[in-house]
């Protein structure tokens, strides 16, 4: 792999599920799993949590991106993702990327999408809200 | 021997625990270690083992939001069957997880998911999750599957 991938892009869990950094676009990261017997849901076919995890990890690491490159230090907490599954995924790689919507003091808003062989075709999209908790500084 | 009958068999009568071993042992619910808990009429069950690798947070030892999500999915399309009594061929179309708070530290995660109301086309599941009392859950679920194919849901409520 080409790209060395920044350690804190990548929890335990998407590490463990095999999720790796393809590539950086426009700044950006794109995630990809191959399609290993761990995604597997219905013979086949990526199951659908396995396919919101690979698109959960590619939203918080674009915030990860976005406020590193501001200098921020800040945890990240979930409040809630919304996935639309728009075709099966087949036992293939998927790849995701990230779009900030909005990064605000206190909540992020990002949109990802997963694709497979055809970009402009997706096969989910998924809408999440983040809480952002700056790390606050002495005297505050 | 009779021969085991599928759990993905259309004909015959969805037994949750019994397909669990089926449906939970390989794949990605095998990978999280997904093992059937109850059910009731329209409700599933499931637990998801803590387990260190399935950590998402770096400073607490807490299951990921992923496997969370995954685990309702699953349930919610056993809720359907177990709902149903049989297997239908389902694919989630939109599901939705509000995180409430984070797991205990290496708690295990329980996912109860409840099959409300089926349509010959469509599936409506609530859920949630929780580490041990279910009036203080970690994340709350909605989702809807459609059947797929000819396969149809809801032709099975009046016998």
């Amino acid at each position: 792999m080409a790209e060395q991938a920044r350690p804190d892009l990548l929890s335990n869990y998407a590490r463990s599920l095999g999720i790796e950094v393809a590539e950086f676009e426009d700044g950006m990261p794109v995630f990809w799993v191959s399609g290993i017997d761990a995604i597997e849901g219905r013979p086949g076919h990526f199951h659908g949590g396995a396919t919101s995890g690979l698109m959960e990890t590619a939203g918080y690491a674009a915030l990860r991106v976005a406020l590193s490159e501001a200098g921020e230090e800040a945890q990240l907490k979930p409040i809630n993702i919304t996935v639309q599954f728009l075709a099966a995924a087949k036992k293939a790689p998927l790849f995701a990327k990230a779009r900030i919507t909005k990064l605000g003091r206190r909540s992020a808003n990002v949109t990802v999408e997963a694709w497979q062989d055809q970009r402009d075709r997706p096969r989910a999209s998924a809408v999440m809200n983040v809480m952002i908790q700056r790390a606050v500084p002495e005297g505050a | 021997m009779e021969k085991q009958p599928s759990p993905r068999d259309p004909s015959a009568t969805f037994d949750p625990k019994g397909a669990a071993q089926f449906l939970l042992s390989g794949g990605h619910p095998g990978w999280l270690g997904l093992s059937y808990r109850g059910h009731g009429e329209d409700w599933t069950e499931l637990t998801l083992p803590w387990r260190e690798d399935l950590v998402g947070d770096d400073v607490r030892r807490v299951i990921a939001s992923g496997p969370i999500f995954s685990m309702l999915d699953m349930g919610g399309g056993m809720a359907i069957w177990t709902r149903e009594k049989r297997f239908v061929a389902v694919a989630t179309l939109d599901m939705r997880v509000d995180y409430q708070r984070p797991a205990g530290e290496r708690a295990d995660v329980i996912g109860r998911c409840e099959c409300f109301r089926t349509t010959r086309s469509a599936a409506f599941v609530r859920g949630i999750a929780h580490d041990g009392d279910p009036d203080d859950p970690v994340a709350t679920m909605a989702a809807v599957y459609m059947t797929i194919g000819n396969s149809g849901a809801g032709g099975s409520k009046n016998g």
